[in-house]
């Protein structure tokens, strides 16, 4: 047989590459497309909250299967899966709009258990260590309390009312002489079941219920506040400490007992004076 | 090419079983679909909870979860564990399949294959080009392409686009735009690549014809002498080059059709007027003679 016989029956490296490169390509042009409507879809939109126990947005995408096996247990029918171009959540992922159907904080928490794949964490067996999100009084300058009724709603309806919100009384300066019943959230009680929400009786509620990662800030971690470690210390944070002698306002200022002037608001303890 | 090439397609099989017996396998085909998608809309329609969730996970009778496996395993890369229950779904999903041919998938509960056979009976009416037709490999690179997403975003990637799921959860959970998806297939079949989607892109049914690369299910070309090429199960057949070993076999070969890509969806059975054709299991060692040349019409020369 002659090379130029056995020549075509040969695989054209040429092509195989041309091929293999052609493919790879359109493959990096799908998956990019593919990658970039993923990356998009952590962007949940901050009314749609997470049903209890999900995971952080970045593994419930990872996790949940879209089965909306949880959608079916909730009796109250709180969650629906999210609907392409109409929700904003990821299409099919399960969410709830507190101002419309808020989390009723069911005790045996059927969706978790309906989860089979644990995008709902099972490590979830107490509802109220639920954290949906977390309630936040955005605005002030409309809530019926901070103008100085007593509309207390939010206050009321609250399933863990007491610590997640409680009403902290102040004095009214408009009026001189009434109290403000301020409704305070205290974010390490609040679930973000949106129950407070869904009751503000305003047209758009003054309490809202936002993704934990809106809500809330976060102190630095070296942060260390005073007062609360001398508490738990009993004595200064810094060994060591000299307590110099205060200068007060007052007559003869430079005074070390400060006679006719002010006396310093505290001491150290475990210092002598 | 036979004379008998130039028939319309099943018609010697109508004659010969009469309209029934020629669709029988697709008859059952569409009320398998309608079958499965009905189980799921028994709950949301008449308030009968059978079937809970969808085809990416279920829960029957409150006891039998069933996961779709293609799912879990982008899960998986995604870098998650997946829970008991949707390991064990995926376990008797994947064994069944494993058993039956993964494709059965395909051709027999997919919502998405009466929409792709419809844009190909309409591209069949309207007698339009083939279109752009993929190289054999490409859906290997899609279905690759997928799992690498799911690995470097750590999401179940191809569920924000599956038009399968979509079409599905769609008709059960509510649809919102997911209808545009499934009309984007249709077109995609209809216009630009014929049986493109299902057959060159899907990654979906990409896996499952893996996963059935091993079936025990398969379709037999048992009676192979019979054939009188008329080309009618090549002409009907979603796949149409896992025929070929098979049927054009010589005498020593297996009939068996044992390519994954393979669908079982049987209308090869159906519109084979010898009845070349069967189900049978992959163990089947029936010895097989090979098609006669006197089938072959001889083109005299000139």
């Amino acid at each position: 047989m002659s090379a130029q016989q056995t020549r075509p029956s040969r695989p054209n490296r040429r092509r195989v590459l041309t091929d293999a490169a052609r493919a790879a390509g359109a493959c990096a042009i799908v998956g990019l497309g593919l990658a970039k409507v993923a990356v998009d879809a952590r962007a949940l939109p901050a009314q749609a909250l997470r049903p209890p126990g999900a995971l952080p947005e970045a593994d419930f995408l990872g996790t949940c299967i879209r089965c909306g096996l949880c959608v079916r247990d909730c009796p109250y029918d709180t969650l629906s899966l999210a609907e392409l171009g109409v929700d904003g959540a990821a299409t099919g992922t399960p969410f709830f709009v507190a101002r419309e159907v808020p989390c009723e904080m069911c005790d045996d928490i059927p969706c978790v258990a309906a989860c089979p794949t644990g995008a709902l964490t099972a490590e979830l067996d107490t509802i109220d260590d639920a954290r949906m999100g977390t309630a936040v009084l955005v605005d002030e300058e409309h809530c019926l309390n901070a103008l100085g009724l007593r509309c207390d709603v939010c206050y009321r309806v609250c399933p863990v009312i007491d610590k997640a919100i409680t009403l902290e009384m102040r004095h009214n300066v408009r009026s001189g002489h009434h109290a403000i019943f301020m409704p305070t959230v205290h974010a390490d009680a609040c679930t973000g079941c949106g129950k407070c929400e869904k009751s503000c009786v305003l047209p758009e509620a003054a309490i809202k219920v936002l993704p934990v990662r809106l809500a809330r800030g976060e102190a630095a971690e070296h942060y260390r506040l005073g007062w609360e470690e001398m508490e738990r210390k009993g004595a200064p944070v810094v060994e060591g400490i000299i307590d110099l002698p205060d200068r007060l306002p007052g007559p003869s200022t430079d005074n070390l007992a400060a006679p006719g002037g002010y006396e310093p608001a505290f001491k150290l303890p475990g210092i002598k004076q | 090419m036979s004379v008998k090439s130039q028939l319309p397609i099943a018609a010697e099989a109508i004659r010969e079983k009469g309209w029934l017996g020629a669709h029988r396998f697709l008859i059952l085909r569409r009320a398998s679909q309608v079958f499965f998608l009905l189980l799921f809309l028994l709950g949301p329609w008449f308030g009968l909870w059978w079937v809970k969730g969808n085809l990416a996970g279920s829960l029957t009778f409150d006891i039998l979860p069933l996961t779709d496996p293609f799912v879990l395993l982008q899960s998986f890369l995604a870098g998650h564990w997946p829970a008991a229950t949707a390991l064990t779904g995926a376990a008797i999903v994947a064994a069944v399949y494993a058993l039956i041919g993964g494709r059965v998938y395909c051709s027999w509960v997919c919502p998405i294959n009466p929409v792709t056979d419809a844009a190909h009976w309409l591209h069949n009416k309207l007698d339009l080009q083939k279109g752009w037709q993929p190289k054999r490999g490409t859906r290997y690179w899609v279905f690759a392409a997928v799992l690498l997403v799911s690995a470097l975003t750590g999401t179940i990637a191809w569920e924000f686009v599956n038009p399968v799921t979509l079409l599905h959860r769609g008709l059960v959970f509510g649809f919102g735009f997911a209808w545009v998806a499934v009309v984007a297939v249709f077109l995609f079949d209809l216009v630009v690549s014929r049986r493109g989607w299902c057959a060159h892109v899907c990654p979906v049914g990409t896996f499952y014809g893996l996963l059935g690369e091993a079936s025990v299910l398969r379709v037999s070309a048992a009676r192979r002498a019979d054939c009188d090429d008329c080309l009618d199960c090549f002409a009907v057949c979603p796949e149409p080059h896992v025929i070929t070993p098979a049927l054009r076999g010589s005498d020593g070969s297996t009939p068996l059709i044992l390519s994954g890509d393979c669908t079982n969806c049987g209308r090869c059975i159906d519109v084979c007027a010898p009845a070349v054709f069967e189900f049978a299991h992959r163990f089947d060692s029936r010895p097989t003679p090979a098609r006669r040349e006197r089938n072959r019409v001889e083109v005299p020369v000139s």
